[in-house]
């Protein structure tokens, strides 16, 4: 086990759980990936700093923890909207109408998959298969699931996150 | 707490058989007491005391289980290569990775009966002689993983995990990691990849990883379902095991039935089941007065079953003559309201978007099958292009490295087989029956 700890890139008390996860896993290598988790768990997302710092702790190249960083659906380097809204577009929900539900989604929020409101309002991702077929098609929006929807309510959903549905 | 997990659907006329799902919905999953006053803990114990790793092997051989994660390879011959690999670190490996979209069996059983699998994982480790194990669950499952987690620790605190366990020799430990969003860390070199830490790409097999896996060393990687399956047969026997089934498909199968169907849910049926039982008597049936069109199986390297076989027995061998596979179990009913041109666009687009991009056949290949079948649905196809298309299913299906590209051309490959009719209209006719591709969008503006 490797003891000798790196200082975080500043104060900032998040630091700590992504080093106690460092830790746990006793700084090795294969600790990457929960280590990238549990950054973007604490930030939000993964900054140049966070990818440096973990990179330094457990001994990998920026090389390798980009190569990751990046592989990996889950992860995101850039800043994601106050909100998210997470539209499944697995192969019931498909069937169900879920393609139906993206479309008034994008279109209520002006933005397409992948990407987040100009005024960081709302975050738009697709996911493969929630796990929750019974429920198709199915949404989360902003960690809670909801199920078989209709694309007008999907939308007045994200309007009320814009602030201009009542 | 309140027992929140899902059970299998109700039973109304006696064809399911509950033996994966025996807890499931009736027990408590986060208490572990639960689980031992329904007998849970007794089966590793017993062997433990009381049977070799060889005549463990023996039993799991002998009740002829196979791999539930969809190639069903079997699961006694697995675990013996792994026995009498050589090395003095051995690792056991569950794959809950459940990357195929529309299937959510391995996350049922995790969630509602996740001591049933560390038991199983327990037993396993004791045939091969692992000392070590990981459990990778896909991130998209955070109740599973925290009942995961919730569980071992409680195993720990019971003194079912750790060193010398029950007094024995044997010790085990074992640790959840996690997936972070990409399909083929389903595939097994690139799920080892994964819990190295490292970008989940597949390597050419051999080796094998029962020879060379985790860190190098000798690694079993069995599915979810396949270690829930093993405490029933030692604690009933390999013999009532093998009884039930088909001659070449023993046990039950769990399925997870969605789509256009009555009832949506999970169920469990002895192999050699038919798909009429199953959707008619067991789903209810097509709602909405629509008439049933196909049943997608095996995720986006199965393939879709028309109404004409309606009557196919789900065992292995049956599902693979039909064009489709058993995959991991998920059932995506379709009416005559789906498109087969869109449903192969669909997996095409997934296959497509989930290549690891190791390999060109499949990184390019899928690319260039999906352009096809995009100018199909949208009416701008030639018949040269559909011989394209065939060409390229041909070259993509025998050149990948892998089972995500030898087996994405599938869901093209059946639908052309069973509903070729569909593609002309779309390229001959440049209509969609179905009214469901651009090329019937653009006509209904006009
Ligand atoms: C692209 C791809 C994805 C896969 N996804 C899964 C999966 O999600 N779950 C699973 O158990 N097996 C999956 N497999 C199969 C595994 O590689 C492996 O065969 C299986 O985990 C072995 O367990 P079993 O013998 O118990 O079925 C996948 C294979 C491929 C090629
Ligand atoms: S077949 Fe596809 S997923 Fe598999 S190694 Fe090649 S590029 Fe990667
Ligand atoms: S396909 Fe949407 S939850 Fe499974």
């Amino acid at each position: 086990m490797r003891t000798n700890t790196i200082a975080p890139p500043s104060d900032d008390k998040r630091w700590r759980i992504v080093q106690a996860t460092m830790r746990r896993h006793g700084f090795a290598p294969d600790a990457l990936i929960e280590a990238l988790h549990s950054a973007q768990e604490a930030f939000g997302y993964l900054d140049d700093d966070a990818l440096r710092y973990v990179g330094k702790s457990l001994h990998l190249p920026l090389s390798r923890v980009y190569g990751v960083a990046t592989f990996y659906n889950l992860f995101t380097l850039k800043p994601q909207g106050e909100h998210t809204c997470v539209v499944c577009m697995g192969t019931a929900c498909y069937i169900k109408g879920g393609p139906d539900v993206l479309k008034a989604i994008e279109d209520a929020a002006g933005v397409r998959k992948g990407e987040t409101t100009p005024d960081k309002k709302v975050s738009l991702l697709v996911a493969r298969c929630l796990g929750a077929c019974a429920l198709a098609p199915a949404v989360v929006f902003d960690g809670e699931m909801d199920g078989q929807l209709a694309p007008g309510q999907a939308a007045s959903r994200i309007k009320e996150w814009m602030g201009d549905g009542n | 707490m309140a027992i929140d997990t899902v059970g299998a659907l109700p039973d109304e006329n006696g064809k399911q058989r509950l033996i994966v799902l025996e807890h499931a919905g009736k027990i408590d999953p986060e208490d572990i007491e639960a689980y031992m006053a329904v007998g849970g803990y007794a089966t590793c114990s017993d062997v433990l005391q009381s049977m070799t790793p060889a005549e463990v092997i023996e039993q799991i051989r002998n009740s002829g289980l196979r791999g539930r994660g969809g190639a069903g390879y079997p699961v006694g011959l697995k675990w013996s290569t792994v026995a009498k690999a050589h090395g003095s670190q051995k690792y056991i490996v569950c794959n809950g990775d459940e990357g195929d979209p529309g299937a959510f069996m391995d996350r049922s059983i995790m969630e509602a009966d996740p001591h049933r699998v560390l038991e199983g994982m327990m037993i396993a480790a004791y045939a091969v002689g692992a000392s070590r194990g990981y459990l990778y669950v896909r991130a998209e499952y955070p109740l599973a993983i925290k009942r995961l987690k919730h569980a071992i620790k409680q195993a720990e605190k019971h003194g079912l995990l750790g060193i010398n366990i029950s007094g024995t020799p044997f010790s085990l430990s074992l640790q959840v990691r996690l997936g972070a969003g990409a399909f083929v860390c389903g595939e097994e070199t690139a799920l080892l990849a994964s819990i190295e830490g490292r970008r989940g790409q597949p390597r050419p097999r051999p080796p094998y990883p029962a020879e060379s896996g985790l860190w190098g060393c000798p690694t079993l990687i069995n599915n979810v379902e396949t270690y829930a399956n093993i405490v029933p047969i030692l604690r009933e026997g390999a013999e009532w095991f093998a009884s039930i089934g088909t001659e070449r498909s023993k046990g039950t199968k769990v399925f997870a039935l969605s789509g256009r169907i009555a009832r949506t849910g999970m169920i469990e049926v002895p192999m050699g089941t038919t798909l009429r039982e199953i959707i008619y008597d067991i789903g209810g049936g097509i709602p909405d007065g629509r008439t049933f069109k196909a049943v997608q199986t095996g995720g986006p390297s199965g393939g879709c079953i028309p109404a004409a076989h309606i009557d196919t027995p789900v065992d292995y061998e049956s599902l693979k003559q039909v064009g489709s596979m058993m995959g991991s179990g998920g059932m995506i009913v379709m009416d005559d309201s789906s498109c087969m041109v869109d449903v192969a666009k669909y997996f095409l687009e997934f296959c497509m978007t989930e290549s690891c991009g190791k390999c060109v056949p499949c990184r390019v290949g899928t690319a260039q099958m999906y352009g096809l079948l995009e100018k199909i649905s949208e009416g701008r196809a030639s018949l040269d292009d559909l011989a394209l298309l065939e060409d390229l299913c041909d070259m993509v299906a025998n050149t990948s490295l892998c089972g995500l590209g030898q087996a994405a051309p599938n869901p093209v490959i059946s639908t052309l087989r069973y509903f070729r009719d569909e593609y002309m209209a779309h390229i001959v006719d440049k209509t969609c029956p179905a009214h469901v591709c651009p090329v019937s969008r653009k006509e209904a503006v006009r």
